[in-house]
């Protein structure tokens, strides 16, 4: 069984198909990348995925679960965390409020309204933890607009750890990182828990051959080939249309 | 560095100031040991301040902008009104059905306000409150229409205190009520459940994505903010006696609006001392030139906007911050 599969997912914006068919398998434990050109619709495909978008047909299955017909927060209960490419954080709220809420959520306690939060010892305590593990404990109690872009980008990762997912999307999880940041940012992909499959969209292809097992190569939609990195960096198709086709229309 | 108690750290956050307790205690005494006279002045201040305080949940915290807000106001002041023009006087029991009622109202509402944002928003919460105008108008049997609800006799509180023109009993009341409408949105805004509506405020994509029903969140606050707003009209036609159509309209929507901006926004206090300056600028202003006191509203108004983007109270935060930090920190809103 696959942690996430897509069954011929189909998607288009008025003449513009943006999901061809596109079916896809995850084991569990994998760390699989997702590459192609811009406006491939790799972020769309993840959209799909979550439930930001709804597919015109096709389903999305999270285990052996049909999950295509439920809102995305419903998904996220169930175990499918994402973080996205532009840094999608609460500015104002600190990394320990933020990653708080998240804990409270999943423990099911944030609809309580009369005991105070410091009282969620168990949700703080762990939140915690998850920001120390990651890096982020000395700035914890700033506000998030005042962390350098490296540490948002670490708090994206954060977030959707405290949500324990079964799977987790990244999407570019290195995007516009300063080099001098990213060496903590590919350390907190890297000690991912190990049973979390990982499904990344990432242009950086030193960290796409770093961490990937398996590669999907999305080019106008569709699933042009499907492979081993090793596999992937010498097809030939793969080649002429994105990693070195300067030459081709 | 110190190393950080992330326990301590947010029940620090959330602890009492002094300020705080000298602030209820003033708000206790002066008016009644300094300005007798204007009592009932206090006493429309307090359920001003209730009513601000509702607003600043739903806009503050949650980040529903609401132009109709009044409209549970009304509801709560017309339910209490008639309860008692129907024989029922008892203030506490009366203003907790004007509570219930509105917030019930409210939570039908809910379901609509939660599906829209932004400017359709605004248009929505604006045609809430002309409907009712409307509505209560229309049913001059029961609302007294343009005449306003007539006969409502509140009966003496804890059945000993009898509230009189001079206010002493009404102050003490309403003050009473907001200090415990207070008490319990302090605990709101401090709880797990307040943290889950800020974080939906600043990004509400970003919440679904960490698994938050944002709109049963939202819901459940917008009918909270309604009940709290009905129990501020319903203390405020229990101790004025009296409901017009006014109570439900529009003005009185965007007079509330403009105290929660001028205080600030998501800190509670800023509501109360909204209330507060704005009241008392028209008590007085309205006393020197009783046309144009608006004029000045809006000049403050136009001031506070501009200087102080996060209100008076924020204003102030921000400056004692700055003299209590170094000046390397990074300004927000980059």
């Amino acid at each position: 069984m696959n942690a996430l599969e897509t069954r011929n997912l189909n998607k288009a914006f008025g003449s513009l198909v943006v999901a061809d068919d596109i079916s896809i398998q995850l084991p569990k434990g994998a760390r699989h990348a997702l590459i192609g050109p811009n406006g491939a619709g790799k972020t769309t495909l993840i959209n799909l995925m979550t439930g930001a978008l709804t597919p015109d047909s096709g389903s999305v299955l999270l285990g052996d679960q049909d999950i295509t017909g439920l809102e995305s927060n419903e998904r996220v209960k169930r175990g499918l965390g994402r973080t996205f490419q532009i840094n999608t954080l609460f500015p104002e709220l600190t990394p320990l409020e933020s990653t708080t809420m998240a804990i409270c959520e999943r423990m099911g306690v944030a609809q309580n309204w009369l005991s105070p939060l410091a009282n969620q010892t168990e949700a703080i305590d762990e939140a915690f933890g998850l920001l120390t593990q990651i890096g982020l404990a000395d700035d914890c109690t700033k506000p998030t607009v005042d962390l350098a872009y490296g540490q948002q980008r670490l708090l994206e990762i954060a977030l959707a750890l405290a949500t324990k997912p079964k799977v987790l999307l990244l999407d570019e999880p290195a995007a516009g990182i300063p080099k001098s940041e990213s060496a903590a940012l590919f350390e907190a992909i890297a000690d991912l828990p190990k049973d979390i499959s990982v499904l990344f969209i990432e242009h950086d292809m030193n960290l796409v051959f770093t961490f990937a097992s398996s590669i999907t190569v999305l080019v106008q939609g569709k699933v042009l080939v499907e492979g081993t990195p090793d596999e992937i960096a010498h097809d030939p198709l793969v080649r002429e249309v994105y990693l070195g086709g300067a030459d081709h229309g | 560095m110190q190393p950080i108690d992330p326990q301590k750290w947010l029940r620090n956050k959330a602890r009492i100031s002094p300020y705080e307790i000298a602030f209820w205690i003033a708000a206790l005494i002066i008016p009644y040991a300094f300005f007798p006279n204007y009592l009932a002045l206090a006493s429309q201040i307090a359920a001003t301040a209730i009513f601000c305080i509702a607003l600043d949940l739903i806009i503050g915290y949650a980040g529903i902008i609401s132009l109709g807000h009044a409209a549970f106001f009304g509801l709560g002041a017309y339910a209490a009104g008639i309860l008692s023009q129907k024989g029922w006087g008892e203030p506490i029991s009366g203003a907790l059905f004007g509570a219930i009622f509105a917030g019930f109202c409210g939570w039908i509402v809910s379901f609509m306000i939660v599906r829209v944002q932004h400017l359709a928003l605004l248009m929505i919460t604006l045609g809430l409150g002309f409907l009712l105008v409307e509505l209560a108008n229309t049913l001059d049997w029961l609302t007294g229409g343009s005449d306003g609800l007539l006969g409502i006799d509140t009966w003496n509180l804890f059945g000993v205190f009898k509230f009189t023109f001079w206010g002493y009993t009404a102050y003490g009341y309403t003050l009473g009520a907001a200090f415990l409408v207070f008490l319990l949105c302090r605990r709101l805004v401090n709880s797990p459940f307040g943290l889950a509506l800020e974080t939906i405020r600043e990004n509400p994509q970003r919440t679904t994505a960490l698994g938050v029903p944002n709109r049963a969140r939202l819901q459940k606050v917008f009918t909270i903010s309604a009940a709290i707003a009905g129990l501020a009209g319903a203390i405020l036609a229990q101790t004025t006696e009296t409901v017009s159509l006014d109570s439900l309209g529009f003005q009185r929507s965007a007079d509330i609006a403009v105290m929660l901006i001028l205080g600030g926004t998501g800190r509670l206090y800023g509501a109360i001392l909204g209330s507060i300056i704005f009241l008392v600028a028209r008590d007085q202003l309205s006393g020197m030139n009783p046309q144009y006191w608006y004029f000045w509203i809006g000049l403050l108004l136009m001031i506070v906007v501009l200087f102080m983007p996060r209100g008076i109270l924020g204003g102030l935060e921000k400056i004692k911050s700055k003299l209590s930090t170094k000046p390397n920190q990074k300004v927000d809103g980059a």
